[in-house]
């Protein structure tokens, strides 16, 4: 199972729920990794008249071909896959572009796909109501370097090194909508050199 | 001009300091021998002539170092000022109430004349003489909230009120304590919140929020907040903290009274008539402990209160490593005792 539980800790965090399928004039679903499940969970109580309507983006990172068969089956009138979040980007803007009133979007699978696509689509215009998010797979995090401000992805451990200026950061519990991103601060900054051993909280 | 502007530095060779006046008008934040948070909210009327409450925004012999060192930060970091779309017209509100306040409550130094929307702006201590049309941004050199706030002592938040929460949707922040206006721009009130220790839980921000989502024009509030800063550091911000966080290392017995500063915020909220916005300045006033237990006051209850702050307070206020050695240099200006109830120095 690859539902997360998450902890109530941090209040800028947003809460993830559960997609249903819900009555709509269009179905946009993004998705990337073991987000195909909620999708195929999705799909048990939704009818071929839904899937035609459905435009699946989906980026598989490292699951590979594991969901894709099952998700290209379900028959959505358009699917894609595509090989990272970059490369599928300026799809999901036309796609969010193309969106008619009343159109349903799904997000699921990792935060950092989740929080991009929601800022794309609330800068898009889409209202929240109309927006469904559920988490899936890896609860590893996108992080703002607060000194450089680059992004780094895909981070496993506290602390962990900015993949643009190399300072050794910890994480901390903010997270910013608009960036899609936790906070990252330097963590030697007091006492330079004095870097604690690094933990893996999150996977 | 009736206040003498120092020239002072708040950066590199840190030459700011407090002359004996501003030492007696120090917002000093503690009116009892203990601290907790509270929504300590109270009217922001004129009180205490002389005091940092009488003007609706304070002008000191700060003013002009302080404007400097604005504009330096901003050259070196422009996202410390930003401001969505939509929060423009908050922009020309707060030009508005400041250019009236300070017109009216210091004629000496800044002047407003204005013919309809033909607006000329005289600010003495900075040097400026600008005719401009208000509402209209072509005339200002910056963005109206910019180019005021360029001009006014403390940190700024606009905040936006929809949805019954209030948003976080532009400022000029370049004085504050730990906080990223780039990463907290567009947050609700709860968000901005989220790294404060134990007050959410406490119910804090719910009942604070209550109270700010009710001011009204014309009735403005405030409250005192403090925290610890060593050296007289305005940009204590998370963007730059990889280079000031050192320096809270190396306070000794010999130099901590000169080195350690208490940093004190008056926090005060207008409602802004056009837009409906909250502007939420952020008012930064330092002192070094040198200076501040020259009243006698003040240094007994500093000790006391340091001393007795529950942990997390001292570890989110960023100074836990250093409160033992806070507590045993201020235990010598504290002689047990009984201290007054309020704020104010005893003769």
């Amino acid at each position: 199972m690859s539902k997360t539980v998450f902890p109530p800790s941090i209040k800028s965090r947003p809460v993830y729920g559960e997609l249903e399928a819900r009555a709509g004039s269009g179905h946009l679903m993004i998705a990337d990794a073991e987000g195909a499940e909620a999708i195929l969970d999705l799909a048990k109580s939704a009818d071929a008249a839904f899937w035609a309507k459905a435009h699946i983006i989906y980026i598989p990172k490292d699951t590979g071909r594991k969901y894709s068969s099952q998700l290209e089956e379900l028959g959505a009138g358009q699917y894609y896959a595509g090989p990272s979040y970059e490369a599928a980007q300026s799809r999901i803007r036309r796609a969010l572009l193309d969106c008619h009133m009343g159109t349903q979007v799904y997000l699921t699978g990792t935060e950092s796909l989740m929080g991009q696509a929601m800022a794309e689509a609330t800068a898009a215009g889409i209202p929240h109501t109309a927006i469904q998010t559920e988490h899936r797979g890896s609860t590893a995090r996108r992080m703002q370097c607060v000194h450089c401000k680059g992004i780094t992805e895909d981070v496993t451990t506290d602390p962990f090194e900015c993949s643009h200026c190399g300072l050794s950061l910890f994480v901390r519990d903010h997270y910013s909508r608009r960036l899609a991103a936790f906070q990252g601060v330097r963590v030697d900054a007091e006492d330079p050199g004095n870097i604690p051993e690094k933990v893996e909280l999150f996977k | 001009m009736t206040i003498q502007f120092n020239d002072e530095t708040f950066h590199g060779d840190f030459t700011f300091k407090n002359s004996d006046w501003a030492i007696k008008r120090f917002p000093f934040p503690f009116h009892e021998d203990s601290y907790m948070y509270s929504v300590n909210m109270e009217p922001h009327t004129s009180y205490r002539p002389g005091s940092v409450f009488e003007r609706t925004f304070d002008v000191d012999e700060h003013y002009v170092a302080e404007m400097k060192d604005r504009a330096r930060v901003l050259a070196n970091d422009p996202l410390r000022c930003q401001s969505l779309p939509h929060m423009t017209l908050a922009g020309w509100d707060l030009v508005e109430l400041i250019m009236e306040a300070k017109a009216r409550e210091y004629p000496d130094l800044f002047e407003l004349h204005k013919d309809g929307n033909r607006w000329r702006w005289i600010n003495k201590p900075l040097g400026i003489d600008d005719t401009f049309t208000f509402l209209d941004e072509s005339t200002l050199p910056y963005g109206p909230m910019e180019y005021i706030t360029r001009q006014t002592q403390g940190d700024f938040a606009v905040l936006d009120q929809r949805d019954d929460n209030l948003w976080m949707d532009a400022g000029m922040v370049t004085t504050q304590a730990d906080w990223s206006l780039d990463f907290d721009i567009g947050m609700n009130f709860f968000e901005w919140h989220a790294p404060v220790p134990k007050a959410h839980e406490m119910g804090i921000f719910v009942r604070a929020l209550k109270f700010l989502l009710n001011i009204q024009q014309g009735q403005p509030a405030r409250r005192l907040n403090w925290t610890m800063t060593v050296n007289p550091l305005l940009d204590t911000s998370p963007e730059n903290y990889h280079k000031w966080g050192v320096m809270k290392q190396g306070l000794t017995m010999e130099n901590i009274g000169e080195k350690q500063h208490l940093r004190v915020e008056l926090q005060t909220f207008f409602r802004l008539p056009r837009s409906n916005a909250l502007v939420f300045p952020i008012r930064c006033y330092l002192i070094s402990f040198n200076d501040l237990v020259t009243v006698p006051k003040w240094g007994r209850r500093l000790h006391r209160v340091i001393r007795d702050l529950p942990e997390e307070l001292a570890t989110y206020k960023g100074f836990i490593d250093n409160r033992p050695l806070m507590v045993e240099w201020l235990s010598q200006y504290d002689d047990g005792s009984p201290t007054s109830d309020g704020i104010w120095p005893d003769d």
